[in-house]
Formats: structure tokens, sequence, C-alpha cells
């Protein structure tokens, strides 16, 4: 890895370190204050990390019995049995609506709180106030609650999975009237009102999140680190907390009129129903309305969920090529396309909801536009490879990965914007595939990604490297393997949500298919345990960090190996040049870290 | 038997715990630390990148091979026909290419600049004319999509106007079908879902006479071949989604609305079983039934539920039989209209 540096060394160029005329209030930190109600940036982003692992690993779980039921339906599992109970799962055979249970509540975890939550509570959090050069988030009170509100919706989503009708069960989309009606589905009973409650809860925490994040990054700069100085993940976190902020409040309302529909008598979605042998009252409303609230904000969703990925992508591609990223201006732009152009297009969920055929034509627009910078970005990133000196840390392998299954799921997200072709794939494990490549694959690759890369700021120990290879290709292999073969499930027509595909003949010949979506399942689940033991063994025994691993430009790698308030001990570090400045013709290292003072006649963001 | 269990546990753990023990000491003695790559770390995973992309593409034309001849047999309505060609011409010519191109340039990379103490990396950091390059290609491709794809969109999604269609109306409820038919007057009678009960079980109104000569059919319904049938859609609980995946068709039932989708069938039942690709299809699925003991199926339309609505969302289907006008007329002629069924 190049050269390697001394933390003396890398603060040459600006002297400010020595005098420590700020004062960094290190007393009194009880435990409480330290470990729970922390007001802390990377003590939050550590509980988010930890918090958003372990409800993968439940979500993850869920996944594997599921899948197990699809390759083999009647089977009998023990462990099913020992998980589940006789309830839901009695000799060991998943009970039909159990399976809609895990379906949904697996769903919800990974969308909203590994991948939202998670994702972006861990690394907005750490890297918002480290890249920025700011002393900590503009509200740590804000961002304490954002973390104990995240915790308490996480803890519902969980409590609700151990009641007597069992969680919710109407898919993540919690489409009513199945979602409304108590009669339709045992899920819709006291497990959709916590769903609901627990979403609620959620809301509130990404909000408060998200406020944080946009105003810590417009106001608290440090002195140089222009807007066009910023490193994408910053600019990544930024958009993505202003989609969060714009979107979020609608799915809180579409939440909130669901919520009076089912315990308030209200009509806002329900109409014209025959339900538990007699007719209900409500009239006038429309499911379809709660559709277009839900994917209004779903769609900017699955960009909240993939931009803090791309951001976290850029950062490790770019540095582990050697190179700058390849036009970053570029980069900030199609990501304030994507990012204005993900609340114009929530239509396409929607192209067999019998919406106007006019309407949909606008929304397939709009879709296929959205390509466009995606396209960009993709791009952008295999230049950024081109006549790099690639170093494989594990980091940099996830990040190779996602920008593989961001096209391979990019793509087929094409044929699915096109209505035309949407109306025999709507639905079918087609989109499944779709969507897991993009999400299942990509954002949480980013996720990967980032643990790898920022591992020893958070804390302070180095994560083992052969593990972590042994991690990626597992994981890698696996995560193809599931969800390829899937897209030959939607092109037999097999639709989502079925409890089994061998319950008519139709689908009898796709038994295999199934069974190596499973098995990859499975290897796919073991190849995690090799990440959590790496995971957990090296924040108590990994080998010390030194200041700068990776030998990287941002400002965090300025700070001391340790956790102190305020990041840095002395004054803040001041920018003088953009993050990308890697193998910069005429200088001595192959990185230039942005505290370095532009020599005289030199530029500044990549020209030279 | 649980005790040795037990200390086999116990046992493995402090193994396990000398072992790390053993590795942490020594990687004190060690000048390069674990976590930093080695040239011949990125030789390493650099080639792995490679022959990653190999198996992934191998892996990816053995699917096609393998899997191409389970996908659903070649359009069975007028329309579909339409959806196919859009679909080869995407996957063909847009969407494989760029899946194949693009993961190849990538890996390639990879592989071909992995790094090197001795290597430096190129300084570029942008270039206008790359960027307008991958800007405009995209743009032109998509173009081309969206014109066709819209153009047919307008036209399969059209209200049904051909005077001489069929209207049947699907009535979806937790968990089957119903298929309503207008009978003699041509006309279906008016609904009301505050009527619904054991014997009004699609809530008709009653008082509308327009319905009393309405058909209505559970498990099977049938439509003539080389008539464009107009669907109408209705809910009575949660949504549904009427889907005929064989037709192209699919459209969602939706309490409180009434949609529609519209359709020609090109193709009898009888004419799908002697389809080459059917008949080697429907030998593939009964080779899995005899081997799990099942006795074998002849090829059969259906319409499947394909929207979440509960339970027995899985379990939620309804042939469809799709036979010469003539075959058609006599079927039809042997149901009992709604008021005779009523009063029986
Ligand atoms: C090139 C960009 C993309 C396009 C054009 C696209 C298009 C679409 C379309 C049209 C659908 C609806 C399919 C259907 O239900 O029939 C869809 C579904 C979906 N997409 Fe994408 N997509 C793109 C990228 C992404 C990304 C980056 C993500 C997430 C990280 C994503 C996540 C999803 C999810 C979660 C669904 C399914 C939701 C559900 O029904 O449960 N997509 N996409
Ligand atoms: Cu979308
Ligand atoms: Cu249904």
């Amino acid at each position: 890895m190049g050269t390697k540096h001394t933390a003396t060394e890398l603060e040459h160029g600006h002297a400010t370190h020595h005098d420590h005329a700020h004062d960094h209030d290190e007393h009194h930190e009880t435990f409480v204050s330290k470990y729970v109600f922390s007001m802390d940036h990377k003590m939050i982003s550590r509980q988010f990390l930890i918090t958003a692992v372990i409800m993968a690993c439940v979500a993850m779980t869920m996944s594997v019995i599921f899948r197990m039921q699809l390759a083999w339906p009647g089977e009998k599992f023990a462990f099913v049995n020992a998980l589940l109970g006789d309830k839901w799962a009695k000799d060991g055979i998943l009970d039909p609506n159990m399976y809609l249970a895990l379906v949904t509540i697996h769903g919800t975890i990974m969308v909203f709180m590994v991948l939202t939550g998670g994702l972006s509570g861990t690394f907005a959090n750490l890297l918002i106030p480290y890249q920025v050069g700011a002393r900590d988030m503009a509200s740590g009170f804000l961002n304490m609650l954002s973390y104990w509100f995240f915790f308490v919706s996480s803890a519902l989503m969980l409590g609700s999975c151990f009641i007597e009708d069992g969680p919710a069960s109407g898919g993540w989309t919690v489409y009513p009237p199945l979602s409304a009606l108590p009669e339709a589905i045992p899920g819709s009973k006291l497990g959709m009102t916590l769903w609901l409650v627990s979403m609620a809860v959620f809301i509130i925490s990404s909000l408060l999140g998200g406020l944080n994040y946009i105003i810590t990054v417009i106001n608290l700069r440090t002195k140089g680190m222009k807007m066009t100085r910023m490193p994408l993940t910053v600019w990544a976190f930024l958009i993505t907390a202003i989609l969060g902020v714009l979107s979020f409040p609608v799915l809180f309302s579409c939440a909130l009129l669901l919520i009076f529909d089912r315990s308030m008598g209200t009509s806002f979605y329900l109409s014209d129903i025959y339900i538990g042998g007699r007719p209900l009252d409500n009239v006038g409303g429309s499911p379809i309305l709660f559709e277009h609230l839900f994917w209004f904000l779903g769609h900017p969703e699955v960009y909240i969920v993939l931009l803090p990925a791309l951001g976290i992508t850029s950062e490790v591609i770019s540095t582990m090529s050697r190179k700058p990223i390849f036009g970053y201006r570029a980069m900030i732009g199609s990501m304030l396309a994507i990012g204005f152009l993900s609340f114009i297009v929530w239509g396409h969920h929607m192209y067999m909801t019998g919406m106007n055929p006019f309407l949909g034509s606008v929304f397939v627009f709009t879709t296929l536009l959205i390509a466009i910078p995606s396209a960009v970005k993709a791009f952008n990133y295999i230049t950024t490879l081109w006549k790099g000196n690639v170093q494989f840390t594990p980091a940099m392998m996830f990040s190779i990965g996602l920008v593989s299954s961001f096209i391979s799921g990019g793509v087929t997200g094409i044929i699915l914007a096109d209505s035309a072709l949407d109306i025999n794939v709507h639905d079918t494990y087609f989109v499944v595939a779709h969507f897991h490549i993009v999400m299942g694959l990509s954002a949480i690759f980013g996720m990967f990604a980032g643990v790898y890369h920022w591992f020893p700021k958070m804390f302070l120990r180095m994560m083992n490297k052969k593990l972590g290879f042994l991690h990626f290709w597992i994981t890698f292999i696996s995560a193809y393997g599931v969800f390829f073969p899937q897209h030959f499930l939607g092109l037999a027509g097999v639709p989502r949500r079925y409890y089994t595909n061998s319950n008519f003949p139709m689908f009898d010949n796709l038994v295999d298919i199934n069974e190596i979506c499973t098995a990859f399942a499975i290897i796919g689940a073991f190849g995690q345990v090799v990440f959590l033991f790496n995971f957990f063994y090296s924040m108590f025994r990994g080998e010390k960090a030194p200041q700068n691993p990776w030998n990287s430009n941002t400002l965090e790698w300025t700070t001391p190996v340790a956790h102190i308030h305020g990041n840095w001990p002395g004054k803040l570090p001041v920018v003088h040049r953009w993050a990308y400045d890697y193998s910069k013709p005429g200088q001595e290292h192959d990185f230039v870290p942005q505290t370095v003072p532009l020599a005289e006649g030199e530029h500044d963001g990549g020209e030279h | 038997m649980k005790l040795l269990v037990l200390l086999a546990i116990v046992l493995l753990i402090i193994a396990g715990h000398q072992l790390l023990r053993i590795i942490e000491l020594s990687r004190g003695l060690k000048k390069t630390k674990e976590w930093q790559l080695t040239n011949s770390d990125n030789n390493l995973m650099g080639r792995g990148m490679l022959i990653f992309m190999i198996l992934f593409f191998v892996f990816f034309f053995w699917q096609i091979l393998r899997w191409r001849e389970r996908a659903l047999p070649s359009s069975a309505s007028e329309h579909g026909f339409k959806i196919d060609w859009l679909w080869d011409v995407n996957m063909n010519y847009i969407v494989i290419p760029v899946f194949l191109i693009t993961n190849f340039v990538l890996f390639w990379f990879a592989y071909k600049y992995r790094g090197n103490t001795n290597n430096k990396a190129t300084f570029f950091a942008h270039s206008n004319k790359l960027e307008m390059l991958w800007t405009v290609i995209p743009a032109v491709a998509l173009a081309f999509i969206i014109i066709f794809g819209l153009k047919y969109w307008n036209e399969i999604m059209a209200d049904a106007s051909d005077p001489n269609r069929i209207t049947v109306e699907l009535y979806a409820k937790q968990f089957d079908w119903t298929a309503r038919y207008a009978g003699k007057d041509g006309k279906l009678g008016t609904t009301d879902y505050r009527q619904i009960s054991g014997s009004n079980s699609v809530g008709m109104d009653t008082s509308d006479v327009l319905g009393h000569d309405d058909i209505l059919v559970k498990n099977e319904f049938h439509i003539p071949v080389g008539r464009e049938i107009e669907l109408l859609m209705r809910s009575r609980d949660v949504i549904h989604s009427a889907y005929l995946p064989h037709f192209r068709a699919q459209m969602n039932c939706v309490p409180g609305l009434v949609t529609a989708f519209k359709f020609k069938p090109v193709k009898t039942t009888e004419e799908m079983r002697k389809d080459p690709y059917v008949i080697q299809m429907m030998a593939g699925i009964n080779k899995q039934r005899e081997k799990e003991g099942k006795e074998p199926v002849i090829f059969d339309y259906l319409l499947l539920c394909n929207k979440i609505c509960g339970a027995s969302h899985f379990n939620m289907q309804m042939n469809v039989v799709v036979e010469s006008e003539k075959d058609y007329n006599v079927w039809l002629a042997k149901q009992k209209p709604v008021k005779a069924m009523a009063s029986k």
C-alpha cells in the first residue's frame, strides 16, 4: 500500500495541531452518558451499526426459513419448529400465515431498519462531522433522540413477532384493505397496529436524523470546505437526508390515515367491502390513494437506501484505485438528478392498478430518465478503475461487487419501467430479482464496504483481512446465486408471495430453480458468521489501527486514533483542496490530504 | 451423552481460544501487519475477480440454456405478440449486451489494474467528452425503449371498442374467482355489495332485471378464440390481481372500483396442447410430478391471483378454456342464469 506515513507527517502543512485552545470536555463521563444516552456522533454511529447488525441477523434468519419452505414445501424442519413453536410451525411445517408474516417482517426490517436506519444512521453519523471537519452533529441531543427512537421502533418491530396473532403479514408495502381489516388476515390484528406504531416511531427517528445531517453539512463545514470540495460520501448523505425529510412525512400521513381507518371507522382507503360475513359501512375511500401515498415515499426510499451505499463506494473506489474519482462534478450532478427524479416516478409501481394509461405513460418517461444519471454513475466508477493501482481491501472488493450488482439490477429496472413489459412481470419473481439485486446486493455491499473501510475509525482497531476476503467471496457468489435464478422464475410467470409453488401443476418444473436459490441462501447465511466473528472479535482484539491505514485524503484520518469529544484536539483542520488528489503528478506520495495547502500554481479539483 | 457434547464444546472453545492466542502473539513479531495488502494479495484477488467474471458469465449462459424452455410459451393473445417482440428486442439488443459488456469491463479493469507497489495510477479526473458520450448513448437507447413501449402500452390499454366483443366480469374474493357473463340480453346487471349473501355471492343488485339472465361460473370459464374479450374486474374484500400469464394480461381487482383489461385469444386450449414447446414443457412438469408420485396433467390456461391477499393467496386460481366459437356457444347455453339459480 504505497509508502507508510506517521501521524506527524500527515499533519504537515498546518501547525494548528499543537495549540490546545479548544478544551475538550472529558469531565464526568458516566457509563450511561458514554455508552447509553450518548450525544457523541461516533458513539451514536456505533449504536446504529450494532442495532442494525442484530436486526439484519434476525431478518436473514427469517429469509432462510421461508426460502426452505419454498424449496421443500411440506418438509418437516425441527429447527423451524424450535424457533416458531407449535402454533406457527406444527411438526416443523411452516404455517401459511406465518410465511406471509415472515416475508413481511423480513422486508420491513431489511428496508427500513437495516438499509435506512442502519446505513444512514451509521455512516452519516460517523462521517458527516468527521469529513466536513465538525466537532459533532449540529444537535447532539436530537441525534441521541434519533437513535433511541430507532431503537424503540426496532424493538417494537421485533416485539410484534411474539404476540398471539403474529406480526403484520400484508407484505412490506402493507396495502389496505388487507392491512386494514382484522378479518382479512390474522396479521392485521394487533400485529399491524404494532407495525404502524413502529413505523411512526421510525419516521420520527429518521426525520430527526435527517434534519441534523442537513444542518450539519450546511452550517458546520470547516474553513475551506466548500461544497465543491466535499467528499462524495457527504454529498450522498446530504441528498439522502433531503429525500428522507421530504418523503417520510408523506409516509407518516399515509400510515396515520391507515390507523384512522383501522381504529376510528374512517374510510380513507375503504369502500364497498364485504368481509367476515357482513358488508362494511365504509364507502368512498380508495386503496389506490394508499398506494400513491406509500410509493411517494417508497420510490425515494429505494434511493435513500442506495445513495449512501454509492457515496461510500465512491470514496472507497477512488481511495483504493489510488486515483481521483472520475467525473466528480458529474457524480454530484447525477446524484442531484436522481434525487429530484425519484420524486416523480412512483407511479411505476402502480401500472397495473387500473391507473389512466396516459398517467402511466408519464411515469414511464420519468422512470426511464432516471436510468441516465444511474448509467453515468456506473460508467464513472468503471473509469475510475481504469489505469488505477487497485488495492483489493475487503472494502474495495465489496465496492466492485456493488458496481457489478448495480448494473445487473439496474438493467432489469429498465425493463420494468416499460409499462407494456411490466404487464406480464409485475409482482412476479422478476421484480423480486430486480430489487434484491439492487438492494440486497448493492446497498448491502455498500454497507459492508463502509464497515470494513471505517472500522478503524469506529473501533480503533483493524478487521482481519483474510476473513474479509473469505466473507466477500461467499457473500458475492451466494447473493448472485440466490437472486439471479429468480429472473427465470419470473419469466415462467411465478407470482411473488406464494406460500408454495407446488399447490397446482403449473410450476412443478421449477422445483430445481427454487432449490438452487435456497441452497445459496443457506450458504450465504453461514458466510455471514465469518463476518460476525471478524466484526466482534476485531472490535476487542483486532490489531490497533494506525493513523491513516488506507493512505486516504479525507479529514477523518487526521483525527487522533482515539475517541475524543470534539474530534480534533486542537483547532479544526483547514481544508485547502478537494478530497481526490490521489497519484497527482508532481507530488511525493500517491495521496495528498485535504489539509495540505495548494502549492504555488497548483490547481484544485482535478486540474493539473 | 449430553455431558460428552458439552465437554466437546468446552474443549473446542478452549482450543479455539488458544489458537487465537498463538495467532495474536505471533503477529506481534511480524513486520507487516495482517491487514496490510501485499502484492500477492492484490494479484490473488485481481485474478479472483477475473475468475469470478468467467464463472458468472458461464452461470448466466448455463441458466439461459437450461431454463429458457421453462419460460412461458409464446403469447396466446394478439397483443401479447407485441409484448414478446418488445421484450426480446429490449433484452437481446439492450439489456443483455449492456449487462455483459459493462460487467466485463468492470472485472477486466479490476484484474488488469490490480495494485502493485511498483505501479502508479494515472491521474485522470474527468473528461467532458467521455461523460457526454455516456449520457447520450443511454439517452438514445432509452428513447427507443420509450417510443415503442408507449406506442404498445397505449394500444394495449385503450378502452375496448370492438362492438363484437365479449364482456366477462372476474369477481375476486378470498380465495376464489367467479366469472360473470351477460346472458341473453348482452348486458351485465348492476351490483350492490350490500346485497351479498350466501345465494348472491357476487353482490348482484336483485332489483336490476338486466342481471337476471347473467351467468355465474366458478373453477373454470370459457372464451372463444379470435374474439376480443373485455375483462372487467371487481373485488369483494381486499386487493387481488387477475393475472393471465399466457395471455400477457394482468390487472388489479380493487374493492370499490371496476378495472378493465381487453385481449384477443389466438390459440385454443387444444392448439396449445399440441404446440411442441408446450409439449416439452408439460413433459418437464410431468417428469417432476412422477418423481413426487403425483398423476400427470395436461396443459391448461390459468388465471392466477397476483396480489398478496391472505393466507391462501397461493391457492387462488381458475382454469381458462379457449375454444372455437361454436364450442363456446354450446358451453354457454348449458350454463344456468342467475335467476334460475337463485330460485332453485
Ligand atoms: C435504473 C434504475 C431503476 C429503475 C428504472 C427501476 C424500476 C423499477 C420498477 C418499474 C419497479 C416496479 C416493478 C413492478 O412492481 O412491477 C421497480 C421495483 C422495485 N425497485 Fe426498482 N428501479 C431502478 C433501480 C432501483 C434501485 C436502485 C432500487 C433500490 C436500491 C430499486 C428498488 C426497487 C424495489 C424495492 C422495487 C419493488 C418494490 C415492491 O414491489 O415491493 N430499484 N423498480
Ligand atoms: Cu420505484
Ligand atoms: Cu387473491
